[in-house]
């Protein structure tokens, strides 16, 4: 079923940016895109925690700080901890009268190394909890900022610097570990993938889990020409290219019901994408192969779960996956 | 004069969560581990039946806990969380973070001896892994003790000159299951001696600022100075809050509290539950006439120097008794800082290292009488060994 | 020192110019353009502000010079965008 196309005009977006420039990211960093939009979305009245990474530390070099809204960085691994911690004072501040009843949403941003592997325990432990909070996993596929490792996230094929290809070795052994699957196995209320390549897209998909009551998951391909090894102009074309051929897909999963946001139909061959990025230069036509077969087979899987679920009810409560249920 | 209060058995465990209940917590994020478990399970049946309003968040793991902590005092919330060794060491990088920050958390510390082997009983091995932290770190006694500086710990913590967070060391088992009898502080009290947490630096919307900024080199140095003497600086307002607390219930606390020191001849320091035992055998030897005393370090961060040097007085001997072995080391921590104190002093006395409880072995008092014995003798026939090594009381030949 | 190493100016990395670190520039020109707002949406250090009129104007004092504008520039469909990458030389 076709998703109604909802068009934000960008001259009608908050001016304001709550991501200042004068950042220390790479040219053409596809976090620092994907920043600028999600705190349009979310506006001020908003707390965000956020994981060693990329985006903590191009963004907080002491004494500078390019954030223009309440943040804070613990550690490496607990951004989610940090998170749910923060939601849950507020919300007991507010119950008692210790503050103000305010709208404040209460965001979670760490990178693909500080979500699908260090951070992982912290997530699902926040995620099952039922935290009124929004977790965004910005992944760059790989340990961007200590000098492109690789992750769980990192895409089969992919050469970094820990999974270097070789006589030996192909690069990354290991598929990209699933985590919009494992998160919408927590039966959280919503789940998403967006890019900002479809900017439309992902803001509606932050307004939409920043307004859903209950933990939320978004998952944002981050392009980095640096660790891709791609030119910096290339950003916002890679991260379409990803969802049109199938290896990035853009849908969401609404209180366990799947929808593909973006749907190419047939999907584009891999090859040209992969042919664009230094880190997959050394695949072979089989490697090719074996990526173009893989990624048809779960996109099917794909289509086939917004089938199944298509019918099903969206209200709140209606996923039999759902967590936090009945009386608490 | 205090009006009549009321002594109350209770599971000591029992009595510091009833102490965070009259503090009113707002968020308790807390891991199970033996021996802290009764704490966390007092807790939460106290918010479960409606008895404390607070945010019970059962983390999936000490780590989280801890981080859990720093998000809600981050926001200005009062957070409380208890721990146990391995879950004390697990947590271990954030403490380190959670005072950089300036972030007022009360921690209850189970002392528990650090694996391997596992090992669940009582010894200071997980406190003393973690003694450089940063935190204001005090070491209870026995039950009343701990219950009392539950709520000290909050006053202290959370006051603006401070803004540090504050471990409670209580040993495992040995007081923490005890059923003592506690004097509650009553809530009409509390309230003048607990105000309501005002965190200036709080994350707020409408004063946006960033928490847990990178530093480069040409910065660490001076934020690391700088918080440094804000965990010194912070005896001024732990003294303080002594003078209040004893004002409203009749008991004063200082950081190192004599026993029959004033002509002593030797000395013995001890942390935690041992004072007691000791105190047994101070009180037999000073029925022969012996001249021995007993220091109880209470307060161990920051470490008050001028209180030791003064209760330890003339002595000619200081025994210092150690509940953790720094491995390979030239000293165990706690006779390291002491020797560290005496070292440049005109009087100094002769210091010696004694290890005991390790991995919660038993200690009587007569193990402490013959120590005593060895460090009066005059013939030195049996000597105490010399600083860079340790008596380990009641070792067992196998 | 700040309590706690708190930063308490909310985007005064904004004091720092990353258009130092350009190699190339946008030029812009208005011939072609619908003021869809594009580039402004997409620029990854806010270098792009749109006038009163929705054109968009370049602050070079953060433009790092990535070639996202002059790539995803809606006209670029056409091979008309409305921005042309120059080497910063030329400027000197």
């Amino acid at each position: 079923m076709k998703q109604k196309k909802q068009i934000v005009d960008p001259r009608l977006l908050e001016p304001a940016e709550y991501f200042s420039p004068g950042h220390r990211a790479c040219q053409g960093c596809g976090e620092t895109i994907a920043l600028r939009l999600i705190l349009k979305a979310t506006g001020p009245n908003v707390i965000i925690a956020n994981a060693t990474g990329c985006t903590e530390i191009v963004s907080s070099p002491f004494p500078q700080t390019a954030w223009r809204v309440p943040w804070i960085h613990v550690a490496f691994e607990n951004a989610a901890a940090v998170a749910a911690g923060i939601e849950a004072g507020l919300k007991a501040m507010m119950r008692k009268g210790l503050m103000a009843n305010r709208t404040i949403a209460v965001l979670a941003v760490a990178g693909d190394g500080g979500t699908a592997d260090i951070g992982f325990q912290a997530l699902s432990g926040a995620m099952e909890r039922g935290h009124d909070m929004l977790y965004i996993c910005l992944d760059n596929e790989a340990y961007m900022n200590t000098g492109i490792q690789r992750s769980s996230a990192t895409p089969y094929g992919a050469s970094t610097t820990t999974s270097p290809h070789g006589s030996a070795s192909i690069g990354q052994r290991t598929w990209k570990k699933d985590m919009p699957e494992i998160m919408a196995a927590h039966g959280i209320p919503y789940v998403a993938t967006a890019c900002p390549s479809f900017p439309d897209d992902m803001y509606r998909k932050v307004v939409k889990a920043v307004t859903t009551q209950g933990p939320t998951y978004l998952h944002v391909l981050a392009v980095c020409p640096t660790g891709w090894r791609c030119a910096s102009d290339q950003t916002i074309l890679l991260g379409r290219m990803a969802a049109e051929n199938g290896l990035f897909p853009i849908y969401e999963v609404e209180n366990g019901r799947y929808a593909i946001n973006v749907d190419p139909g047939e999907l584009k061959p891999v090859k040209e994408y992969l042919s664009l990025q230094g880190r997959f230069r050394h695949l072979t036509d089989e490697d090719i192969e074996f990526i173009q077969k893989r990624v048809g087979e779960r996109f099917a899987r794909l289509r086939k779960m917004a089938a199944i679920t298509s019918g099903a009810e969206t209200a709140a409560g209606a996923d039999p996956a759902r967590q936090d249920v009945g009386r608490s | 004069m205090m009006p009549h209060a009321q002594r109350v058995g209770m599971e000591v465990s029992v009595a510091i969560a009833e102490a965070v209940q009259l503090a009113d917590a707002d968020v308790i994020a807390a891991y199970p581990i033996t021996p802290q478990t009764h704490i966390v399970e007092h807790l939460s049946e106290l918010v479960a039946d409606g008895k404390l309003d607070a945010e019970f968040m059962c983390v999936e793991s000490e780590h989280s806990a801890m981080s859990a902590c720093l998000g809600s005092a981050a926001v200005g919330a009062r957070s409380f969380t208890a721990t146990a060794g391995q879950g004390l060491a697990l947590m271990h990088e954030i403490l380190f973070i959670a005072s950089a920050m300036r972030l007022p958390v009360v921690m209850a510390v189970v002392n528990r001896a650090l694996s391997g082997p596992l090992n669940i009983w009582n010894d200071h091995s997980d406190v003393m892994a973690s003694r450089d932290c940063g935190w204001i770190q005090y070491f209870a006694e026995n039950g009343q003790d701990a219950y009392d500086h539950t709520l000290i710990a909050f006053r202290v913590g959370e006051d603006p000159a401070v803004s540090l967070p504050v471990m409670v060391n209580l040993d495992g088992f040995i007081v923490s299951h005890m059923i003592e009898p506690i004097v509650r502080v009553e809530p009409e009290a509390i309230r003048g001696f607990l105000p309501p947490l005002r965190l200036a630096h709080k994350l707020d919307p409408d004063k946006a600022h960033t928490m847990g900024a990178f530093a480069m080199p040409d910065y660490y140095t001076e934020v690391k100075k700088a918080q440094d003497a804000a965990l010194r600086n912070s005896m001024g307002v732990i003294r303080k809050a002594w003078e209040e607390f004893g004002a409203m219930t009749g008991r004063y606390y200082t950081a190192v509290e004599p026993y029959k020191c004033e002509d002593a001849e030797v000395v013995l320091l001890t942390m935690g539950s041992l004072g007691e035992t000791a105190s047994v055998a101070v009180e037999r030897l000073r029925g022969q006439g012996k001249p021995v005393g007993l220091a109880k370090l209470r307060l161990w961060r920051p470490f008050p120097s001028e209180d030791i040097v003064r209760v330890v007085g003339g002595a000619r001997t200081l025994l210092v008794l150690d509940r953790a072995v720094s491995f390979g080391a030239m000293a165990n921590p706690v006779v390291a800082e002491i020797a560290t104190l005496f070292y440049d002093r005109p009087r100094r006395p002769s210091i010696h290292s004694v290890v005991a409880g390790l991995g919660g072995r038993d200690v009587q008092p007569r193990e402490f009488e013959e120590i005593f014995e060895r460090a009066l003798e005059a013939k030195r026939e049996a000597p105490l060994a010399p600083l860079g090594q340790y008596e380990l009381m009641g070792l067992s030949e196998q | 020192m700040p309590i706690g190493a708190i930063v308490p100016r909310p985007g005064n990395a904004s004091e720092y110019h990353t258009g130092d670190w350009r190699s190339q520039r946008p030029v812009f020109s208005p011939k072609h353009c619908i003021k869809c707002g594009l580039c402004f949406v997409l620029c990854p250090d806010a270098a792009i502000v749109l006038d009163q009129e929705g054109y968009p104007e370049i602050c070079l004092d953060y433009c790092k010079g990535c070639g996202i504008c002059a790539r995803e520039c809606f006209m670029a469909r056409a091979k008309r965008s409305c921005f042309e990458m120059k080497d910063e030389e030329e400027f000197r």
